[in-house]
């Protein structure tokens, strides 16, 4: 960038300009529901597989074929809208969208115009800002076009028919950093709700931004769209280029160079955005109400079920536990990084009636199973761990019965067979040594000849204890409280800590 | 409204042509413009009456609420699929290199 | 042709077959004979599946012999219209755009005449993608009409009204979008019958106007378009717009001699002064036929009416320049490579794909839903089209059907209207009121008149009967009675023989 920008708040400023340029921002996000089937036919979808290989008449476009929706769809798309306080409406429909492309078989897309299924809602920020939403509506996804594989285009309908829900703000964000803030608390409420696993490198949550900027306190200007974002840090990068570069551009005084409205590609490489079309010319969708499809009721019965089917949201989760548990803001983080790990967290504190010891356990150890590669589970719900267990495991921790290192050991046991701590403890010998006798002995042994640690020890050095320590924990093979072999070690030498 | 002239109807052919994907020749558009024009005309009735409060009739049914429930239904084999494209390679239906994104 | 399989209806066939008098083998050689020997003619099939087709006879006789229950259709040759998908099957809707297209999977109420013992014999002509009246949309050439082959059949099942008319099958399936079965039925001199929206599903129909098209039998008997009917028709789940109703069933008694006690509607709008005398002077006699065996005639108005052409196209095309917009070279059909670009190859690839009435109905569909101009078309098309079902519903508080003539004219020369698409458009004007209400209607053959335009020999006129939505089956029944006390005015197409 040539002109060197600072930042006020929301507010961007250019050394030689003067004027404050305050960014306005609207997010387009589109969320795959995580349902079984497509939205309009039975086939099943899965990410990543043989191309072409998961279609049917239906979402091929076949001549003849014909639409039927999906409950399942419909109800996860629900959930998802109360979750961001959105209004269910009692009636909707299904319009045609009409573009022509490679990757949208019928050269149509079902999708909702006039009457969206809910309308309103917004997701809070940290700082207590409110980003509305302009509006939520389902449609079906189009397939994928492979632009960079040799000398064709080619064209994989797997993805064609998945349920959609687009989800479109108001221009309410100010900054990348509110974007990026926006999307993960986004992503954070669709995957608690179920609606929505939203993995972005699977291509389950797209988004698109529009952004302008504007002198502080004055008119809108053209606003740009840009697309080909493919990841958080993406987007919020994209922002930061385009914001400076429309700032860039107005103050170079040029009119010609102003910005228009316009799409644009974000190129990560380059760290740059590209005008997409020579000419941008509003499309044309003709759109009007699917007649293939007749409309839906939406009964509060079934609103009323899918918010009793909704959980305690991250948001409000992370309050509870920082306020009532006590626990850091950091670990309240850890902790409700999905649903299954805040789940497992509240049942394990409740059983144990121990919340930080079940918030350092999990955080530390259960978390750190997933990168293991003995265990085989890549998620909460795939640990043969049972959180009656490990809540078991922890009283016997703090009761001495195994000390936190043979406490590792176990659990690491646990999460790979599912079998209870007492047992495994027993089989792996792992049982601690209370005898006050045997660690008198250990200990004593492990001083002997060592003047010269006693020395230091009695002089204040109690770090030289370390190599001491590590003696009679080898000589109790592991199995040595470490606190009373310590406290015993100071006794015995007639130091203090 | 005034019918526009002659020209003016063979512009709004090769714009909605455009607009259908359709390639229309200047001989076609010069064909189509005045059916076009003696079409709408004859359809331009449908302006003159009164709809006083009528709803739109969208469906000609009085259904609604058709659901399934989600469960899967075997696929087609890609063979069936593909074996119908006009240019296929390697699993995919081929088509002419494009940037990326409908126009 | 066999005189004995020329005589027969669809239900005296299989009843033929199940006595023993016949086999399906024998049934399908006579049928292939038939073929053989009119349609080089009259170009109904586009194409005949022969080996299928005997094969599938023997099947069905082996099985017979080994004493499997046989199905409602047993044994009885069906031509199916051009857009109806059978998995392996050619189905072209009469365009080069999918010339060569093998359907990958076949129409769930094709699967419903296969379950029941039919013997699809092969694909008929039609108007490109149902669009046209008189089967001149074809890319293969129109079908002749057997009454007079310089005249068309109608449109734009022409095919399989010509397959009936001639006796080179008993039973054959069309569609019906804005008369594109009753049309022909009245032309070719055979019953014709669009049951109400819903009740036949459209899954694996090729659609042309959504909210419009059914699928719609051809016989040369009532009884016969009730078996098939009832074959074919049902809820079916994979077809939104499907009725959840069972297949419509006949009705009990077998056949009301007498209408006593039935009002039949007659409405002024579907007798303008502009119909063609002999269509007139046959109507009216039918009319009186009604009345002879108890019907009352009951004056009314379908205000409507003359906006229902403009409604109807409107509406139709809209739909169909979305359902159309597949055909674009991507994923199946015609390829043209044009400029090399992808808008490009797709805009040339329907360029040479599509025939002019297809290109004209793209045009005006896309027109009439674009920006700018959807409020003052399709918008008020959309609601022109609730008024014109409110006439239907208000006229039949009243009465318990509607009569009048199918076609404002008998079958038209070849030729006469393709330069005018607003004419040819015309000839829909008495069936596509009924299209759009989504009521059920059939064309029954009430006699023979002089056409107009000075040709010399009669052709057949139909008389249109309108009943309520869902009335299907009572519909029929009175089509029965009607038909058992007008069978003097019914005649036979001339044997064959060029003009």
């Amino acid at each position: 960038m040539s002109v060197a920008l600072t930042r006020d708040g929301d507010a961007w400023l250019s050394a030689a300009g003067g004027v404050r340029w305050v960014p306005v921002i609207g997010l387009e996000v589109h969320c795959q529901l995580d349902t079984r089937t497509k939205l309009f036919c039975g086939c099943a979808y899965r990410f990543g597989a043989e191309p072409n290989s998961l279609t049917c008449p239906v979402c091929t476009g076949q001549p003849g074929a014909l639409p039927v929706v999906n409950a399942a769809a419909l109800e996860l798309a629900l959930r998802a809208a109360l979750a961001v306080g959105a209004e269910i409406a009692s009636q909707t429909h299904f319009d045609r969208k009409n573009y022509f492309y490679c990757d949208i078989p019928k050269n149509y897309q079902i999708s909702q115009l006039e009457r969206p299924f809910c309308t309103g809602g917004g997701i809070e920020l940290s700082s207590g800002k409110r980003v509305r939403l302009h509006r939520i509506h389902l449609e079906e996804d189009a397939g994928k076009a492979v632009h960079d594989r040799g000398q064709t285009t080619l064209v994989d309908l797997n993805r064609a028919g998945v349920p959609l829900i687009e989800s479109v703000t108001e221009a309410d964000i100010s900054s990348p950093e509110e974007a990026h803030e926006y999307l993960t608390a986004l992503r954070e409420i669709v995957q608690y709700v179920g609606a929505s696993a939203a993995d972005m490198e699977k291509g389950e949550l797209r988004c698109d931004v529009n952004v302008s900027v504007r002198p502080e306190g004055e008119e809108l200007r053209a606003k740009v769209e840009v697309k080909n974002l493919n990841s958080f840090k993406s987007v919020k990068e994209a922002l930061e280029h385009e914001i400076a570069r429309q700032i860039e551009a107005y103050e170079s005084g040029d009119e010609a160079r102003f910005p228009v409205q316009e799409t644009r590609l974000y190129d990560a490489q380059a760290g740059e955005t590209r005008t997409m079309r020579a000419k941008e010319e509003a499309h044309d969708y003709r759109y009007f109400p699917e007649p293939d499809i007749p409309p839906l009721t939406i009964p509060s019965a079934l609103v009323a079920e899918q918010r009793r089917l909704l959980p305690e949201l991250p948001a409000a989760r992370r309050r509870r536990y920082r306020e009532e548990l006590g626990l850091s803001d950091y670990d309240a983080g850890v902790l409700t990084q999905s649903r299954d790990v805040a789940d497992l967290f509240e049942t394990v504190a409740r059983l144990s009636q121990r919340p930080k010891e079940s918030a350092n356990w999990i955080s530390n150890e259960v978390l750190r199973a997933f990168s293991d590669p003995e265990i085989p589970a890549a998620r909460v719900d795939e640990l043969a761990l049972r959180p009656h267990d490990l809540a078991e495991l922890i009283g016997l921790v703090t009761a001495g019965t195994v000390n936190t290192n043979a406490g590792r050991t176990v659990l690491r046991e646990m999460m790979k067979s599912g079998r209870p701590a007492r047992a495994l403890i027993g089989e792996l010998g792992l049982e601690q040594v209370q005898d006050e006798g045997q660690l008198e002995q250990w200990c004593r042994a492990a001083l002997a000849g060592q003047e010269r640690t006693i020395a230091d020890v009695r002089a204040g050095k109690t770090k030289a204890l370390g190599a001491v320590m590590g003696r009679v924990m080898r000589a109790s093979q592991g199995k040595a409280d470490p606190r009373r072999v310590r406290a015993l070690l100071l006794r015995i030498i007639g130091a203090r800590e | 409204m005034d019918d526009p002239p002659n020209e003016a109807w063979i512009e709004l052919v090769r714009r909605t042509a455009a607009l259908a994907r359709l390639e229309v020749s200047d001989e076609e558009a010069r064909t189509l413009g005045p059916q076009f024009a003696a079409i709408l005309e004859h359809f331009r009735t449908l302006a003159t009456l009164d709809l006083g409060r009528a709803e739109p009739m969208t469906a000609a049914t009085r259904l609604f609420d058709v659901r399934r429930a989600d469960e899967p239904r075997a696929s087609q084999p890609r063979d069936t699929l593909l074996s119908n494209a006009p240019r296929r390679a390697e699993g995919f239906f081929s088509v002419p290199k494009t940037i990326g994104g409908p126009e | 042709m066999s005189a004995a399989y020329a005589r027969l209806d669809a239900t005296a066939l299989r009843a033929s077959i199940l006595a023993g008098e016949r086999t399906c083998a024998r049934t399908v050689a006579e049928c292939l004979a038939g073929i053989d020997e009119r349609d080089g003619e009259l170009a109904a099939f586009l194409s005949v599946e022969r080996d299928w087709a005997r094969e599938r006879a023997a099947r069905l006789d082996a099985r017979l012999a080994a004493g499997e229950r046989p199905g409602a259709l047993f044994g009885v040759p069906v031509a199916l219209k051009a857009n109806m998908c059978t998995e392996g099957i050619e189905t072209s809707c009469a365009s080069r755009i999918l010339a060569g297209w093998r359907a990958p999977y076949t129409a769930t109420f094709v699967q419903r005449l296969l379950d029941a013992g039919a013997i699809v014999v092969g694909v008929t002509n039609m108007d490109e993608f149902a669009m046209g009246s008189s089967s001149e949309n074809s890319c293969a050439g129109p079908t002749r009409n057997p009454w007079d082959v310089a005249r068309t059949p109608g449109g734009s099942s022409s095919g399989s009204a010509v397959a009936v008319a001639a006796r080179m099958v008993p039973l054959a399936l069309g569609s019906d979008t804005g008369g594109s079965v009753r049309q022909p039925a009245a032309m070719c001199g055979v019953f014709g019958f669009k049951p109400t929206y819903g009740r036949v599903s459209r899954y694996g129909l090729i659609a042309f106007g959504s909210s419009l098209d059914q699928v719609s039998p051809l016989a040369r008997s009532v009884r016969d378009l009730e078996l098939v009917t009832e074959v074919i028709s049902g809820h079916d789940e994979r077809d939104s717009t499907s009725l959840a109703e069972p297949p419509i069933e006949r009705e009990h008694p077998a056949a009301p001699g007498s209408l006593s006690g039935f009002r039949v509607g007659v409405p002024r709008e579907h007798f303008p002064h502009d119909l063609e005398p002999g269509v007139r002077a046959c109507c009216e006699a039918a009319l009186a036929r009604l009345e002879a065996i108890g019907a009352e005639l009951v004056p009314l108005s379908l205000p409507h009416t003359p906006f229902a052409i403009p409604t109807y196209y409107v509406v139709a095309t809209a739909e169909a320049s979305s359902n159309l917009a597949r055909y674009d070279g991507v994923l199946f059909g015609l390829r043209a490579e044009g400029d090399g670009t992808l808008p490009g190859m797709m805009a040339a690839t329907r360029a040479a794909g599509f025939g002019p009435e297809v290109k004209r109905r793209i045009l005006l569909g896309t027109y009439v839903l674009s920006a700018g101009y959807y409020d003052e078309w399709y918008g008020r098309a959309l609601k022109a089209r609730g008024l014109m079902r409110d006439d239907f519903e208000r006229a039949f508080e009243q009465v318990d059907v509607i009569a009048g003539p199918t076609s404002p004219t008998v079958a038209f020369r070849l030729g006469e209207r393709v330069d005018d698409p607003l004419a040819m458009y015309l000839a829909d004007a008495l069936t596509v009121p009924v299209s759009l209400a989504g009521v059920p209607g059939i064309s029954m053959p009430c006699g023979c008149a002089l056409p107009a335009d000075g040709g010399a020999g009669e052709l057949p006129v139909g008389l249109q009967l309108v009943g309520p939505a869902r009335s299907d089956a009572r519909l029929l029944r009175i089509a029965a009675a009607f038909e058992a006390a007008s069978e003097d005015l019914r005649r036979e197409p001339p044997p064959g023989s060029a003009r």
